[in-house]
């Protein structure tokens, strides 16, 4: 792009508030998008990007504030109308639809006709031009999409907003699954489009992507703007201090000393594999320790706490359980003693809990065998249980008797972790258990994670979140395309190994199974 | 991957449900007295047509992730309606045949708005609208009586050049004038794309509510175009309440032997139809085989479920077991 001077914004928002019952998410938020610059959004999970983007692609609508596309002021009740005016988004969440092919995806919503009807031909030459601008050659318009691998409907997805013929394009942590190979792709393909003129507004937790893609930067926390510069005018440090609004350095809980070197390990994998997404994965926790999982989202972490809970059928390798080896035949044996073993899952609406239950209901669920007797159940030990969760989390619910859905995420995740908890496992697994979780809350889990591996237990814990690896965890393993590709230990857990590792810079154009 | 592996990917509901039928018919043919005649194909054919009318409207519904338990009573009530006015001369009998059509699409757009706009669950709104609809059909025939033109009733059901079943092709045609257009409409790539995932579709911009109103709309064209053809062949119009829970049953069965996805978003009317005939053929393979009538509907239950069953043998290859609940 030019040093010339600012052309006139494409697309502006004043003072847009928006508020979800009590919380709230954006409050008179700014914004300028220019056309022919690519503007990064930075801020921390909850601090309002996800709802500025979708008042933008008209998902959902401010309750105040206005929105200006070229200097007139607009108000879109639909994606559609967003769509129709030239705003074009990569959600994060894919909204592709899976039971299509790739190029009824592309061609989704406006598709190309004939005498009323879709014209497929036309349809197809439209994909294929979308899936090659995009740099996605190798994807079939033909195959179904929830066929393909996560890194491949996320270059689909990219490939539909350019189908659309954008004048603005959002993209949404739309890199988060990608291979190495295809973010260089995707960032050339960025490249060109900004010089084609067209506004990008690009939202990523990545500081090395932003670094090299960025024109503009605006920071967001806790719905409000906090500043917005020219990209490489402020340091990483100062960018997270905006972000965050304090030190972060006093986050997390100290860590042990490295005591459990000695002890023997309660859970260990030896060549642990399936199908093709997990390979060869070998390592053991001990008594008291947090055994981080990182590298960049779908390259078998997940899949690997699924393997450890028995979710898989014909994993390879072998578990071992306080060193003797255990065939673990599904989630109902890998919760009984002697393994002992707690996933806390990642999406805790569908696999953790029952949202319309009580938050009674659900925090027995798990440990109903252990509070009943002969199939019926005490409730006079149930109700001590449950108190005793309460206070040890904190949680805050108005009554024990509401639906766990009125709770706030955070409350949520610590009725789920709560519910296992119930049981006083030796194992824990998690699943990125602070997703979409205030940082208050974040706070009091890391102290409990802490607290917990000091009372004995053996954590696997997986989190998109470097920092969170950084400061809990004892060693780290990093996993790319279903292999553990580095494992760093103590003071050698810092961001630039970890996202260095975790984009396996080395293994360069590798595609992905994951 | 192959082009032609792509298609067969697409297909494969439909392929099946047509595999499952093909089995079923050669066994039956080939245990039948008569053999593979004209005439036992015309009889079969004439059976099997009703159900599938009933079955593409199911399919149209269940595409959309819906079920639509008033097609049966649709059925009845377009029967009952049709031995009253589709009588007399050219002109009347058109005029008839139109507005029974008309009252079947009149009872998909109740369905569609009050799943659609009043945000019922599809379940629920169309027992409701059922009873509803059987009612009417009971206040117009509290007797079964009527009549019906019957040249135009002999022409669609007879055969055409003294082989070819005419409702065969009256079914072929249908296929062709409404399902296809509706499968190659955005319309239709909204009933497949709300079904399959409404959240997505919704990001995309797709127009749901006109996709899911156009699938119960074109539903109860189906169910009416059914409800005619039973005139048709029996000449009278009748308010038979089993009658009509059982084709809103046995719809759901053929949706399903016909690779319609109960979850939505997946498979076509044509296996719906194909899975119609493979339903009829497991009642008519009793007869062929000459069992206990007191057997016939135990035996029939069997070889239902183990051809649905068919449908689900993907569920065992599943490695991830979460895959299961999804």
């Amino acid at each position: 792009m030019t040093a010339a001077e600012t052309p006139p914004p494409l697309f502006q928002m004043e003072g847009v508030s928006k508020r979800y019952g009590g919380v709230r998410a954006l409050e008179k938020a700014r914004l300028e998008v220019v056309p022919g610059r690519i503007h990064a959004i930075l801020g921390e999970n909850g601090a309002g990007k996800s709802t500025l983007i979708k008042i933008m692609a008209g998902v959902v609508a401010q309750d105040e504030g206005r929105l200006l596309l070229d200097g007139r002021e607009v108000a879109f009740r639909s994606p559609a109308e967003a769509a129709a005016a030239g705003i074009a988004c990569v959600f994060q969440e894919l909204s592709l639809i899976p039971d299509l092919s790739v190029a009824d995806n592309i061609a989704l919503a406006n598709p190309p006709r004939r005498f009323g009807m879709i014209d497929r031909r036309a349809q197809r030459k439209l994909a294929e031009e979308a899936l090659a601008r995009a740099g996605a050659e190798d994807i079939h318009p033909r195959a179904a999409v929830k066929d393909l691998p996560l890194s491949r409907r996320q270059m689909v997805e990219i490939a539909k907003a350019l189908a659309s013929g954008p004048r603005a394009l959002i993209l949404d942590e739309a890199t988060s699954a990608l291979t190495a190979g295809d973010v260089a792709k995707v960032f050339a393909v960025l490249k060109r489009l900004r010089d084609e003129g067209l506004a990008l507004l690009y939202i990523s937790h990545r500081m090395h992507e932003i670094a090299e893609l960025a024109d503009t930067c605006t920071v967001f926390r806790n719905g409000r703007n906090v500043a917005s510069f020219a990209a490489g005018s402020r340091s990483n440090s100062e960018i997270v201090e905006m972000m965050i609004g304090r030190e972060y350095s006093n986050v997390f809980p100290p860590r042990q000393a490295s005591a459990r070197l000695a002890s023997a390990p309660v859970l260990e994998c030896r060549d642990l594999g399936w199908s093709d997404r997990l390979r060869e994965i070998s390592f053991s926790v001990g008594e008291g320790e947090v055994v981080g999982l990182g590298g960049l989202e779908g390259q078998g972490q997940r899949l690997l706490l699924l393997a450890l809970f028995g979710v898989l059928r014909g994993t390879t390798g072998s578990v071992l359980v306080d060193g003797s080896p255990v065939a673990i035949s599904g989630p109902a044996a890998a919760r009984k003693p002697p393994l002992s073993m707690a996933l806390i899952p990642e999406d805790r609406k569908t696999e953790g809990l029952m949202l319309p239950m009580t938050v009674r209901e659900n925090l027995s669920f798990a440990a109903l065998d252990r509070i009943a007797r002969g199939g019926v159940i005490d409730r006079t030990k149930e109700e001590q249980s449950i108190d005793d969760m309460v206070r040890l989390l904190e949680i805050k619910t108005a009554g024990l008797d509401v639906p766990v859905g009125t709770l706030s995420g955070g409350n949520q995740q610590k009725v789920v972790i709560a519910k296992w908890l119930m049981r006083q496992p030796r194992i824990i697994l998690l699943n990125d258990p602070t997703r979409g979780i205030d940082v208050g809350t974040k706070q009091e889990l890391y102290q409990l994670l802490r607290r917990l591996a000091e009372a004995g237990a053996a954590i696997v814990f997986y989190s998109t979140d470097y920092d969170e690896l950084i400061g809990c965890c004892d060693r780290v393993l990093v996993l790319y395309d279903g292999r553990v590709v580095r494992e760093l230990e103590g003071d050698a857990i810092s961001e630039r190994a970890l996202i260095a590792s975790a984009l396996n810079v080395e293994a360069g154009q590798k595609g992905t199974a994951a | 991957m192959r082009e032609w592996r792509y298609w067969l990917n697409e297909q494969r509901g439909t392929l099946t449900g047509l595999a499952i039928f093909l089995v079923m018919f050669a066994v039956y043919v080939a245990n039948h007295p008569a053999g593979f005649t004209a005439n036992v194909v015309h009889t079969a054919a004439n059976k099997g047509v009703l159900l599938a009318f009933v079955a593409m409207a199911q399919a149209l519904v269940v595409i959309t992730a819906g079920i639509d338990l008033s097609v049966g009573m649709v059925l009845v009530l377009t029967n009952c309606l049709a031995s009253w006015i589709v009588v007399g001369g050219a002109m009347p009998t058109s005029l008839g045949v139109a507005a029974v059509l008309a009252t079947g699409m009149l009872c998909g757009t109740i369905n569609g708005l009050l799943v659609i706009y009043g945000r019922l669950q599809p379940i629920v709104a169309t027992i409701a609208t059922g009873a509803v609809y059987f009612g009417l059909a009971l206040l117009l025939r509290p007797f079964p009586g009527g009549s019906v033109n019957e040249d135009l009733a002999d022409a669609l059901t007879g055969r055409l050049f003294g082989v070819v079943p005419s409702s065969l092709v009256a079914l072929a045609a249908v296929v062709l004038l409404v399902w296809l257009p509706f499968r190659r409409s955005v319309a239709g790539r909204a009933a497949y794309a709300a079904g399959s995932s409404e959240p997505a579709a919704f990001m995309s911009g797709v127009p749901i509510r006109r996709g899911k109103f156009a699938a119960y709309l074109l539903g109860g064209l189906l169910a009416g175009m059914g409800g005619l053809f039973l005139t048709f062949f029996t000449y009278t119009g009748e308010a038979a309440y089993a009658s009509g829970s059982a084709y809103t049953l046995w719809s759901i069965a053929a949706v399903v032997l016909g690779g319609v996805s109960l979850y939505g978003g997946r498979g076509s009317a044509v296996g719906a139809i194909f899975g119609a005939f493979a339903a009829r053929t497991t009642g008519d393979m009793l007869f062929a085989f000459d069992v206990d009538p007191l057997w016939q509907p135990l035996l029939q239950g069997i070889v239902l479920m183990v051809a649905v069953s068919l449908g689900s043998l993907a569920l065992l290859r599943v490695r991830n077991r979460l895959d299961w609940f999804q």
